[in-house]
């Protein structure tokens, strides 16, 4: 197993090798160094849990070990789609996947001829980004002007505009965990308080949520037009029916186990066991 | 590997505990100043701290 950093989950996939007789190798990717013309199957093992917080640390490190022919779970194409916001939503549309409806921007000005069409409130998120961080609520074009002027000043990459309709849900979202070609458990993310965005790592409290024949369907088109592996798919609950709004790469479900009783980490090391014969 | 050593805050001195099954790089923080730090496992198996590192924008799922 890669990592960065030791997160609840990185601890709980550990010692359900443990458990499980599996002897996983932990590798903190941020103690190595990588010589690009060597072949690193020897120190990595032909297969590989790519589990870093950091995104592009995540991504990188699949790129080069895919090319040397490692088996990296995730891989790095679909490493790649679920860690931008705009290529999934593209991947899910292309997959005939319900999606709220979702305009792309690059100046503040063609962004409020965009918000002119998809109607105040809506939502502008980060291209690449996780936890709900610098998710913002645009209520009307005041504010949209402020948000911009901001995001003018930041890094190119939040100088894209990926803006999305403010879907009439309920105050929770529905998160699915896809592990393979099984829905192995879903929750309601819960707001917790006044803040519109219903991310556990904001607050959001979990539920069980029952996993329908519709949300199970839904959930595997979803991981599937992202790629093969373990996917957390984000659903909300729109008049209209169920929309996916996001689906990610490198799960946490610190709050998901004791919701639903699911041992997804168990679980995990299986997917992995089996995808390794 | 199951062991709880008590190690010791940079900024108070308070006490920081290493939990059981210890791994590298797992966070850990103070139990009277709540400052988190990353565990550091040395070649010999000793235990130090390295202060944890601050959420990055591309942290995340």
């Amino acid at each position: 197993m890669l990592y960065d950093l030791v997160r609840w989950e990185e601890k709980a996939i550990y010692q359900a090798a443990k458990r499980k007789g599996v002897d996983l190798k932990l590798i903190n990717c941020r103690r190595l160094h990588f010589d690009l013309s060597k072949d690193h199957l020897e120190e990595i093992g032909d297969i590989t849990l790519q589990r870093c917080v950091s995104y592009f640390r995540g991504l990188h490190l699949a790129g080069l070990l895919e090319s040397k022919g490692i088996d990296v779970v995730n891989d790095f194409h679909s490493t790649l789609i679920a860690g931008n916001k705009l290529f999934t939503t593209l991947a899910l549309i292309k997959a005939q996947l319900p999606v709220p409806r979702t305009m792309l921007s690059f100046t503040p000005e063609a962004s409020l001829d965009a918000l002119d069409e998809l109607g105040y409130p809506a939502v502008l998120k980060p291209t690449v980004g996780s936890w709900g961080r610098l998710v913002s609520l645009l209520n009307d074009r005041d504010s949209a002007v402020s948000v911009f002027e901001h995001r003018e000043q930041m890094f190119p990459l939040y100088r894209v505009y990926y803006l999305q309709e403010k879907v009439n849900r309920p105050p929770r979202d529905i998160r699915s965990f896809v592990i393979g070609d099984r829905v192995v458990a879903a929750i309601y993310r819960i707001s917790q308080s006044s803040d519109f965005r219903t991310n556990t790592a904001r607050g959001g409290k979990a539920e069980n949520c029952t996993i329908d024949k519709e949300l199970e369907d839904i959930s595997l088109k979803a991981a599937r037009a992202i790629g093969d592996g373990i996917y957390g798919v984000d659903i909300m609950e729109s008049p209209e029916g169920l929309v996916v709004h996001e689906v990610n790469n490198t799960i946490e479900f610190k709050n998901t186990v004791p919701a639903t009783g699911v041992d997804i980490q168990g679980l995990i090391i299986e997917h992995l066991l089996q995808r390794s014969k | 590997m199951t062991r709880n050593e008590t190690l010791k805050c940079q900024d108070c001195e308070g006490p920081v505990v290493v939990p059981n099954d210890p791994m590298e790089g797992e966070i850990v923080s103070c139990g009277d100043c709540g400052a988190s730090y990353e565990l550091v496992v040395g070649e010999n198996g000793t235990f130090s701290l390295n202060p944890a590192e601050v959420e990055g924008e591309d942290w995340g799922e």
